[in-house]
């Protein structure tokens, strides 16, 4: 039988780039498999995945040499339309990607192009529907929906076609972490009834890892692709998730790929951290400071409502966040994160209730006095950059903050050392763009930093160098504020976690207190390592790591 | 969730069985949407009969009707809201046609309100007199011109609120298809671009610069295009990896006849119009060019439409609903155009001298027609089931 998608010696270059974005991949992929494909960010992972229908080169340009063909068609001769009855591709942001306005038009869109008879349309969008639990949203406009139901209408809108291939390019990335398991649920559904072939890119593996069935590893630069089973791969990857890592910590063989495999290994582990009675807690976390303890207190939030028209997005908000405090900031899409952020900044004027930085109303501070006390790098860090060169951008910020000449290229050269000053902005990756975006609002040495969703699109290792930086910049005194999906982060970083919902604190406290009892937020390595008594456990491999230190 | 899902979709599924959609079973009407295009027929009667009179007693009796209409006739989604937009632009229309007659034009009647100073532009700029006295004839005769226009609008409106243009897209010709989805695009990425100014003043702001003034706005200006056509170039990869624009095999025979059949019915539609209205053509010349440059332009399209091998997914049925809306237009049309070129009393309301209009019986009995399609037509689904937003 021959692969369902068939690289032949595939190399990729894009005009005018020095070396080859894929060097001579070869890769089978067979009917009915799950295949993860990992990297780091700016690896080529994209790119692999859109050569598989067509748009490398079709629509991007560039030269590929090699040949990939999917259930025996081959993409140099047949375009992208032209295989759009076998390969289905979900984007990463679906909202960009939706032709009509309503759930039910947009399923049978692909089946209209595809010219599909009216009454095959009438069933498949039924079946779809009920497959994907859409069926109660079927006339809802698209932007009214939540990101987990765009997702999983982005994903229905190709089903309706009934490729045989599925490739989705991150696609829980932008998701809590509710709804990336609702959608991850109906990617596996798909794949163990219907035998279709699924592809998917994902930076976030613990979310994915245990359900691929073969891993392939991007490691760009020019280096060659390897494929594996994701317990191969994840032996010797630099991008692993903490289950992973802490498998490789206590020596597990195989290693485990998911937190039911690592708690059937981890009794042992859990004997020897069990430790001695007093000195429990989590070791690498700073406590966190009080407010008694003599820190000021940088924002004060009292009372605070905010509203988009009828909708109220926070109802009464009161939160103080002292100096050197790490606040992650986590709830549903839509549970007023970004507004509570963007009212800290002035952004919006709250409808009651006042809102303190520094003493400040912070709607009344413009300019040098605004970038001075605070900093927000929003979700989309390209947003801060309108330069066309990293240099440019630098300069500017100087002089926005009033700085001696380089102060931000000193700045970018601490946090990411490897970025030229030539490069424009939009060829960075996404981890070096936001590395970027914070030495341009650090330059100003802002009293509060806020981040809105900073780990979207970063691989593992530059996160664990923003976490550093992140509890470095703590502990030298700013307040940090970081709205975030991403549980690990806020296990590694956070001194404190306030969870909201509808607008609403549902939660407030030091990290390991909100997280460990919560079967969502809580990290993979206090699920693994969590004991029935519901007593303190570490919370990232790093703390283990200490925790077996001082144990011996 | 499943069975949920598995039940509404055995409800529909017995909604629309068979070409000619929802019947009336018994008593009970089941609710779906009305061909868009019999919205824009009975909205065009509206404008039509507005269009013949200046009686304002009328005028608000058609936005009266339009409104009932839309009232409850309209869906959930956010386009139905438009009516709201178009009546606070009809207000603004009269406002300023009111404003223009004032300053500008040459008052009619006696009854003079007040003296503006006034003065008369040089020869060059056509000797346009400005200011002056302002009558209340002409303010009167003004607001009633406005009205008219406001009206048309509004019911422009009410048709946008009823029927989304992208619904009135899938009964577009396919030969238009690809065309008019480009239009649709165009059209909802407006919104989008107010969205991206919007966050992108924020980022200057974040970066403490200025976002008011020129340099702000020139700040902004560029990065949002830079968004558009990001954004823009998204969707073409997205549509294109769905399929969008595949194209049945077409002999070269048939693209050459197409081609030509178009080309020739553009030159007679064309010649054919010209030597209607001019009058030193002659006029036997006319009527039979445009016809056929129309019957040929016909074809053309029909061959073009080959083409594309889209199909429709539950195209909206035209059933007896959407005949009655058809009637319902044809008549309140029909009916104050017969009035008003028979020249009914009232449809033209007296401005100098000032008096108070009569309402002539036949065209108020003609714009309520307008209103049976609240009745008649079937009621909206409802779509608010479930709603977040």
């Amino acid at each position: 039988m021959s692969p369902m998608v068939d690289f032949a010696s595939v190399t990729v270059t894009y005009s005018g780039a020095v070396q080859p974005t894929l060097l001579d991949v070869n890769l089978q992929i067979d009917e009915g498999e799950l295949v993860l494909v990992v990297g780091e960010t700016g690896s080529g992972k994209t790119t692999l995945l859109r050569a598989i229908n067509g748009l490398v080169p079709h629509f991007t340009g560039g030269t590929l040499a090699g040949r990939v063909t999917v259930a025996g068609r081959d993409t140099s001769t047949h375009r992208p339309r032209d295989l759009a009855d076998v390969v289905g591709v979900v984007p990463q942001d679906p909202l960009s990607s939706f032709v009509t306005d309503t759930v039910e038009e947009e399923l049978a869109y692909g089946m209209e192009c595809l010219g599909i008879l009216p009454d095959v349309m009438r069933r498949r969008v039924e079946e779809t529907l009920d497959l994907l639990g859409l069926a109660d949203v079927r006339n809802r406009p698209l932007l009214s929906l939540s990101g987990g139901q765009r997702q999983r209408v982005a994903i229905g809108a190709v089903l309706t076609s009934h490729p045989r291939v599925l490739v989705l390019d991150e696609p829980t990335s932008a998701l809590d972490p509710g709804a990336a398991e609702e959608v991850l649920s109906t990617l596996q559904r798909l794949v163990h009834d219907l035998g279709i072939t699924v592809i998917l890119a994902e930076h976030r593996l613990e979310r994915v890892l245990e359900y691929a069935d073969r891993v392939v590893h991007v490691p760009g630069a020019g280096r060659p692709v390897i494929v594996g089973s994701p317990q191969d791969i994840m032996a010797t990857s630099p991008v692993a998730p903490p289950v992973v890592r802490l498998g490789r910590l206590a020596g597990w063989s195989p290693l485990p790929m998911s937190v039911r495999d690592a708690r059937r290994r981890a009794p042992a582990l859990r004997e020897r951290l069990h430790p001695p009675a007093g000195a429990r807690g989590n070791v690498r976390s700073p406590s966190p400071p009080s407010l008694d303890s003599g820190r000021d207190c940088v924002i004060s939030i009292d009372r605070t409502r905010a509203s988009y028209g009828h909708v109220p997005a926070l109802r009464g908000i009161t939160l103080d966040i002292a100096q050197g405090e790490v606040i992650a900031l986590m709830g549903r899409n839509g549970a007023g994160k970004s507004t509570l952020l963007s009212t800290l900044v002035g952004l919006r004027r709250p409808d009651a209730g006042t809102v303190r930085i520094d003493g400040v109303d912070p709607a009344t501070m413009t300019g040098p006095r605004l970038i001075g006390r605070i900093g927000l790098v929003p979700q989309d860090s390209s947003d801060l950059l309108t330069r066309d060169s990293v240099a440019e951008e630098c300069t500017d910020a100087d002089r926005d903050a009033g700085m001696p000449h380089g102060s931000t290229q000193d700045l970018l050269a601490r946090i990411a050392p490897e970025i030229s000053a030539q490069t424009h902005p939009r060829d960075l990756s996404e981890g070096q763009r936001l590395a970027l975006a914070l030495s341009v609002v650090l330059v100003a040495s802002p009293l509060v930093l806020l981040l809105d969703e900073p780990t979207r699109g970063l691989d593992y290792p530059t996160k664990e160098r923003l976490s550093a930086l992140l509890r470095d910049l703590a502990a030298s005194g700013h307040a940090i504020v970081i709205a975030t999906h991403d549980v690990e982060l806020a296990a590694e970083t956070a001194t404190r976690v306030v969870v909201l919902a509808d607008g609403e604190i549902v939660a407030d406290g030091p990290t390991a207190h909100v997280v460990i009892g919560s079967p969502l937020f809580a990290p993979q390595v206090a699920k693994i390592l969590a004991t029935a008594d519901g007593g303190d456990v570490p919370l990232t491999v790093a703390a283990v790591r200490d925790l077996l230190a001082v144990s011996g | 969730m499943t069975a949920v899902g598995v039940e509404t979709a055995g409800v529909d599924l017995t909604a629309v069985r068979g070409p000619g959609g929802v019947r009336t079973r018994g008593r009970r009407r089941l609710p779906r949407a009305l061909h868009p295009g019999a919205w824009w027929l009975w909205a065009a009667g509206l404008a039509i009969a507005a269009s013949r009179t200046t009686n304002p007693l009328l005028l608000v009796l058609i936005v009266a009707v339009a409104g009932y209409v839309v009232s409850a006739r309209r869906s959930q989604a956010p386009w139905a809201r438009s009516f709201g937009f178009f009546l606070k632009l009809g207000l603004v229309v009269i406002a300023i046609r009111v404003l223009f007659q004032a300053i500008v034009a040459a008052p009619i009647g006696t009854t003079i309100l007040v003296t503006l100073p006034s003065f008369t532009l040089p020869e060059i700029m056509a000797g346009v007199r400005l200011g002056g006295p302002i009558t209340a004839e002409s303010l009167i005769a003004a607001l009633y011109d406005g009205m008219r226009l406001a009206t048309i609008l509004i019911c422009i409106g009410a048709a946008n609120s009823l029927a989304s243009p992208a619904r009135l897209l899938k009964a577009v010709p396919s030969a238009l298809y690809e065309f008019g989805l480009s239009i649709v695009i165009a059209v909802t990425f407006a919104p989008q671009l107010v969205t991206d100014l919007d966050r992108i003043r924020s980022a200057r702001r974040l970066r403490g610069r200025a976002i008011g003034g020129l340099r702000g706005t020139a700040g902004s200006a560029l990065p949002v295009l830079e968004g558009a056509l990001e954004r823009s170039i998204t969707l073409a990869a997205a549509m294109d990896s769905r399929g969008y624009g595949r194209q049945a095999h077409r002999s070269r025979m048939v693209r050459r006849t197409t081609g030509a059949a178009l080309l020739g019915a553009l030159v007679m539609v064309v010649i054919g119009t010209y030597a209607l209205l001019d009058a030193s053509a002659p006029a036997a010349l006319g009527l039979p060019l445009l016809a056929t440059g129309f019957i040929l332009g016909g074809i053309g399209f029909a061959l073009a439409g080959r083409r594309s091998i889209r199909t429709r997914y539950r195209p909206d049925p035209w059933t007896w609903p959407e005949w009655g809306v058809t009637a319902c237009a044809l008549a309140t049309a029909g009916i104050v155009v017969a009035a008003s070129v028979q020249g009914v009393s009232g449809l033209i309301a007296p401005v100098d001298p000032i008096a108070w209009p009569t309402v002539p019986a036949v065209a108020v009995l003609a714009i309520l027609i307008s209103a049976l399609p609240a009745v008649i037509t079937p009621p909206v689904p409802d779509s608010a089931r479930g709603s977040r937003t």
